[in-house]
């Protein structure tokens, strides 16, 4: 069973988001990093970037395949995880402790309609 | 109406392994079981085994098989001791690829080639059409084989202790046949890994008993994930990539295979004619600056335009540096050419190299 956190929010694209004040730390989840396999490359925006929720905002490189990364929010990019350049297999090491982006959000409401730990742990066993 | 896969002699084997299965060429088949990082280093450091008996063999028999062999492949087959292996392609009359092979010389009657999963109706409707007029008979053997592949430098010891077969002294391309219960087991000492190894190929319930065998002996299984991750290191091409019916193998740089001083063969004059005057492209290999990764399709660029595509690309798993293999125009294949890779919105710097990425191990 992959882990699950019960203090953070969720999109059913298995990315995970933690809204502190106005800045939001994001990541992908355990479910994610597993079925993604040996991660090779993760493909950061930059700061300063603009993210809209919804819309791609970078990739998770596995072996085979890319897989692209939704915004859980909107708002500019202060912070990436440059940790993960050199050590993109932090994130299958620990998905929740090694986030990808810290975004300063433009509306934090847009995390209302994410789902909590119970309903993104119903999707998984789909 | 969904058309059914065919599952291999191993496929229960492979889903009470827990694999991860998906369709190849028409067959249900394993991509990973542990992991295909894991399985591409047992397969480097120790042995894997896979299963390919989604594989085709077509057996050519006759007073002319020696003839018709010679008509329809584009390596040179002539006066090759039995049990010798040439590796090669079949040729549409435009020089465009059929399909890539293997043919074992049996002896002056008869051949056994190897072909492709994802070609073998076209195929042996290829060999088949075209043997009209000569003295030979082509039999599709596909359905009767199982085969698996074991690969690694421990594979010699594991292939004579484990499966109590002597195969140390078979040399690299060449094969043995052992009698084994009555029926015909067939061993190469051949692979698609870049490593020694042998393929074993026998009928259904010898090579579940093989599979069995290798798995109690703890032999790693390996999927067709890391079956294409090793072949792309050591510069070895895929037919759907860098081979197809739009491209030539002198445009995948592959003519050192074409003979064009055997007297015929089925696009001789077409490939003679691409030799002579020169490729317009050619399939290359690309080393990025940094870690991102080039795939399948993406565009390469140069002077502010593009000028080829990735055919297969990876970060190599035993070299950790992002290679791929691209089609490229010329004058851009000269070694060391400045290029970039268009990975989703961005270019990434890189340069042409030689598409063997990682240095070989045959026992030769």
């Amino acid at each position: 069973m992959s882990k699950i956190l019960d203090d953070i929010r969720y999109a059913d694209s298995h990315e995970w988001v933690k809204l502190e004040g106005d800045i939001a730390t994001v990541g992908i989840t355990d479910y994610a990093q597993h079925a993604l396999g040996d991660i090779v490359y993760v493909d950061m925006p930059e700061v300063g970037d603009e993210v809209t929720k919804g819309e791609d905002f970078g990739a998770v490189e596995s072996v085979k395949a890319a897989s692209d990364l939704l915004s859980p929010v909107s708002g500019e990019v202060v912070e990436i995880n440059e940790a993960l350049e050199d050590e993109p297999g932090l994130v299958n090491q620990d998905a929740f402790g090694n986030w990808i982006m810290k975004v300063k959000v433009s509306d934090p409401s847009e995390i209302d309609d994410l789902l909590y730990a119970a309903a993104y742990a119903k999707i998984c066993e789909e | 109406m969904e058309e059914k896969l065919v599952k291999t002699c191993l496929h229960d084997r492979h889903v009470k392994l827990g694999a991860l299965m998906s369709p190849f060429g028409g067959f249900d088949m394993p991509i990973q079981y542990k992991g295909i990082t894991e399985e591409h280093n047992a397969v480097r450091q120790e042995v894997g085994v896979f299963d390919v008996s989604h594989m085709g063999e077509v057996r050519i028999k006759g007073p002319e098989a020696y003839k018709y062999v010679s008509h329809i492949f584009v390596n040179d087959v002539t006066g090759a001791p039995d049990g010798q292996i040439f590796y090669g392609m079949m040729c549409y009359e435009n020089g465009g690829t059929v399909d890539d092979l293997l043919v074992y010389k049996v002896n002056d009657e008869e051949y056994f080639l190897v072909i492709n999963a994802a070609n073998i109706d076209k195929d042996v409707e290829w060999i088949k059409r075209n043997a009209e007029g000569f003295n030979c008979e082509v039999v599709d053997e596909s359905p009767k084989y199982g085969e698996v592949a074991i690969q690694g430098p421990k594979a010699e010891e594991t292939v004579e202790k484990v499966l109590g077969l002597s195969v140390k002294d078979i040399p690299f391309y060449n094969f043995q046949t052992f009698e084994i219960d009555g029926e015909e087991v067939i061993v190469s000492r051949t692979g698609y890994t870049g490593e020694d190894g042998f393929e074993v190929y026998g009928p259904h319930a010898y090579i579940q008993n093989v599979w069995d065998k290798l798995m109690e002996a703890g032999v790693q299984p390996c999927g067709l994930g890391c079956r294409d991750t090793l072949r792309f290191e050591v510069g070895l091409p895929l037919y759907g990539d860098e081979l197809s019916d739009t491209i030539t193998p002198i445009e995948a740089s592959l003519s050192m295979f074409v003979k064009l001083d055997k007297p015929e063969f089925i696009g001789k004059e077409a490939l003679a004619k691409q030799k002579a005057e020169g490729v317009k492209r050619r399939i290359i290999g690309i080393e990025l600056e940094g870690t991102a990764v080039p795939r399948h399709g993406y565009p390469v660029e140069a002077d502010g335009r593009q000028i080829g595509e990735v055919t297969t690309g990876y970060k190599s798993i035993s070299t950790g540096k992002s290679v791929a293999m691209a089609m490229v125009e010329k004058p851009y294949d000269k070694l060391g050419t400045p290029v970039e890779i268009r990975i989703r919105k961005k270019t990434f710097p890189g340069k042409v190299v030689k598409k063997r990425f990682y240095e070989k191990n045959y026992k030769k």
